[in-house]
């Protein structure tokens, strides 16, 4: 399949390791951002394939991962009223709450949906005029414009049956998150190409110098995160930390400029707790004042829900990479993708998930190493 | 990894405990998957459980006088009613054909029972029962017994189809996981995950456009003709729900047997991987209703495979693994890359309504 099977190509594999294999001279860590390139390195196992002295750490770019538990029970607590209709992708149905999922709400009797787009829950709202629906809206950069389409579009026609949760983050302000920490070993990124496509890469350019942490935006085949990774290592050993693009394909300097409007003209960034890693000022988006009449929590008067946080589950450092996910006690264990403890280990885009059904338990994951 | 963290209390990272899982359905647990084995063990095989049901196989042998008589069932929700390439209908038909199939038996008659619901458009369930007749008739077996049950408006999605089949086991031929041997080469009769994605494709609120189209076909004639090819076949299996890498598992841990699978080697189609890639599927996990898994000796391979793909419906059969060794049942899978990883049964539910 054309631009597809070039970036799986056994060939360009074999080279780009042979290439990183000649490059490193010394131990280096380098963080994936994005848990769609977790997942690719797992699934193929490049992880197995790269020098010994090249660590990879996990990065924290699952949405469904860091949203924080409270917008779960939220969302349920929405559901659950009589008359509202609840749509989301469907990894968000089964991430837990306090006590419960979406899934369970929707077994209750909640009327649960899975979209694949904000624009389907727009629809389904002018299809049932006579329902409230509710989109729970998640994701990075990447899926904020199709939500502030679906408000844009839902003001433009005057759907009044239409609003959203929002729970959208930026990755930048966690990339300095990770760096600024003190247990941080992380000395490299491979930032997330699909969120650069629509920011551009110009607001990663302070973090790399700041940091002095080159970072290269990456897209999510084999052979991209192998270029990626050979990119990296090229700068870390030469001592340099700059802002590289190794997704040229989809990426511009300047991103998506018609998307960036659209998320200037719905939304304003506010500071965020992330499930795993605090509040990080200035790292989600909240419908600004304009548009607020289309947020579900003000709309419904949803009380700020106590949430319930005990701690067996440790995606918290997973999710900031100081952990590999078989590392955790829990890990395969009390949790697996039917009873998560965790949201990692239910998203697509979590690194638990992706280490669980590859298959990869702890003893294979040190034999790795 | 991260020793000094590891003793430390993660501060805000902490997740909710197990709560007390499904007390009630979820829709995983009919996906096939471990959910779906799950529900068997701790449910069902309490309640049920008999020699016969015991063994799970896609079909039940029981003997009367000299000769097995197989007998099987099989209930269809499938969401559409009609796919590209098939229908409720035909696909009932045709899947409990194929139950009967790989288990080697020649199928004798098929009865089916219909829940209806109040409102449901009788010119729909006219063509929806035409087509039945048209999949039994080519398969050369009739509906014999058949009941009807009409349910209230909301209480039922359409139509619902049930079922069961009965045939003649094959006379000398055993098949079953427990003939599997180390080194035993792994086949599959065509390209795989076609079904899953035509009904995907027709499924509301994810129509896309795609020239694949389901793979209903009925396998016992095929299987006949490997049977009478020659060769040690140990077993077979449809790979409908959970696809090759749900069967493939489910064997090795009846047989107790290591497999290894060759990712490349799986024949799929472009249109199904390109699906697979904008849905996140695994085409290795996407339902077939027209092909089978078949373990055979390493000797006689060729010799299968020379059969199989004589006939129509396994034209592009393919080898794409072995059986490594007996002891620990597990699945591996060699990426395009030499990397080898675990291929795993699926957690839950990857389409729900397949089938």
């Amino acid at each position: 399949m054309r631009f597809l099977d070039e970036f799986r190509d056994a060939a360009a594999v074999r080279a780009l390791l042979d290439r990183i294999r000649g490059a490193i001279t010394r131990p280096w860590t380098i963080m994936e951002v994005c848990g769609g390139q977790t997942h690719t390195i797992v699934r193929y196992g490049l992880d197995e394939l790269l020098p010994a002295a090249l660590t990879l750490a996990h990065g924290p770019g699952c949405p469904v991962c860091v949203t924080p538990i409270e917008m779960i029970d939220s969302a349920i607590e929405l559901a659950r009223r009589p008359g509202v209709i609840l749509c989301s992708f469907g990894d968000m149905l089964r991430v837990p709450g306090s006590s419960a999922d979406l899934f369970d709400a929707r077994a209750a009797g909640a009327d649960v949906r899975i979209v694949y787009s904000p624009l389907d829950a727009l629809a389904l709202a002018r299809r049932a005029p006579a329902s409230q629906v509710v989109f729970f809206a998640v994701g990075f950069e990447t899926t904020a414009p199709a939500t502030a389409m679906a408000v844009h579009e839902a003001r433009r026609r005057g759907v009044g049956n239409f609003s959203v949760i929002c729970a959208h983050v930026r990755v930048p302000p966690a990339i300095e998150a990770i760096l600024a920490a003190p247990e941080n070993r992380v000395q490299g990124f491979l930032a997330a190409g699909h969120v650069c496509t629509i920011t551009g890469i110009d607001e990663y350019r302070p973090i790399a110098e700041k940091f002095r942490a080159p970072i290269v935006v990456t897209g999510f085949e084999p052979v991209d995160l192998l270029q990626g990774v050979a990119m990296c290592v090229a700068q870390l050993e030469a001592g340099r930390a700059e802002v590289e693009n190794q997704y040229a394909r989809s990426v511009r300097k300047d991103g998506n400029l018609a998307a960036k409007r659209l998320l200037d003209e719905v939304f304003t960034v506010i500071g965020r707790r992330w499930r795993g890693l605090d509040t990080l000022p200035n790292s989600a988006l909240a419908l600004n004042d304009r548009h607020a009449d289309y947020d579900a929590i003000r709309r419904f008067g949803v009380a700020p829900p106590i949430a319930r946080e005990p701690s067996e589950c440790r995606a918290g450092e997973v999710l900031r990479g100081l952990l590999t996910p078989p590392a955790c006690p829990a890990f395969g264990k009390s949790c697996t993708p039917e009873r998560p403890l965790g949201a990692p280990m239910v998203s697509a885009e979590g690194a638990c998930a992706a280490y669980f059904r590859a298959g990869r338990s702890a003893a294979e994951a040190a034999a790795a190493k | 990894m991260s020793d000094a963290n590891r003793n430390r209390p993660a501060p805000a990272s902490a997740c909710p405990p197990p709560s007390p899982k499904h007390s009630a359905i979820v829709l995983g647990h009919g996906g096939g998957g471990r959910l779906t084995a799950d529900l068997v063990r701790e449910v069902f095989m309490p309640a049920l459980s008999n020699p016969i049901l015991d063994r799970l196989n896609d079909s039940a042998e029981v003997t009367i006088g000299a000769r097995g008589l197989l007998f099987t069932t099989d209930a269809f929700v499938v969401s559409p009613l009609r796919f590209p390439g098939g229908d409720i209908g035909s696909l009932a038909v045709n899947g409990t054909i194929n139950d009967l199939a790989v288990a080697g038996g020649e199928p004798l008659g098929l009865s089916a029972a219909f829940i209806l619901e109040e409102g449901f458009p009788i010119a729909e369930l006219r063509l929806i029962v035409q087509s039945m007749r048209k999949a039994a008739d080519q398969a050369g077996v009739g509906v014999i017994a058949a009941d009807t049950k009409v349910v209230e408006r909301g209480k039922a999605d359409g139509l619902f189809i049930t079922t069961s089949g009965i045939g003649l086991a094959a006379a000398e031929s055993q098949l079953g996981p427990g003939e599997i041997r180390a080194g035993d080469a792994v086949l599959v009769s065509g390209p795989i995950g076609d079904h899953g994605v035509a009904v995907m494709s027709a499924r509301e609120g994810l129509e896309f456009e795609t020239t694949v189209v389901s793979d209903s076909a009925p396998l016992h004639d095929l299987v006949a003709a490997m049977l009478r090819g020659g060769g040690a076949i140990r077993c077979m299996r449809d790979p409908t729900r959970g696809g090759v890498a749900t069967v493939v598992n489910e064997l090795a841990k009846s047989a107790g047997a290591e497999i290894l699978i060759e990712e490349t080697a799986a024949p799929v189609r472009d249109g199904v991987r390109a699906a697979c890639e904008i849905l996140g599927l695994d085409p290795l996990y996407v339902a077939c209703e027209g092909r089978l898994v078949a373990i055979v000796a390493d000797a006689d391979a060729d010799r299968v495979l020379a059969a199989m793909r004589r006939h129509p419906l396994g034209a592009d059969a393919r080898r794409i693994g072995g059986v490594v060794r007996m002891g620990t049942p597990r699945v591996l899978l060699r990426t395009a890359f030499g990397a080898v990883r675990a291929l795993e049964l699926l957690a839950g539910a990857q389409l729900p309504r397949i089938c």
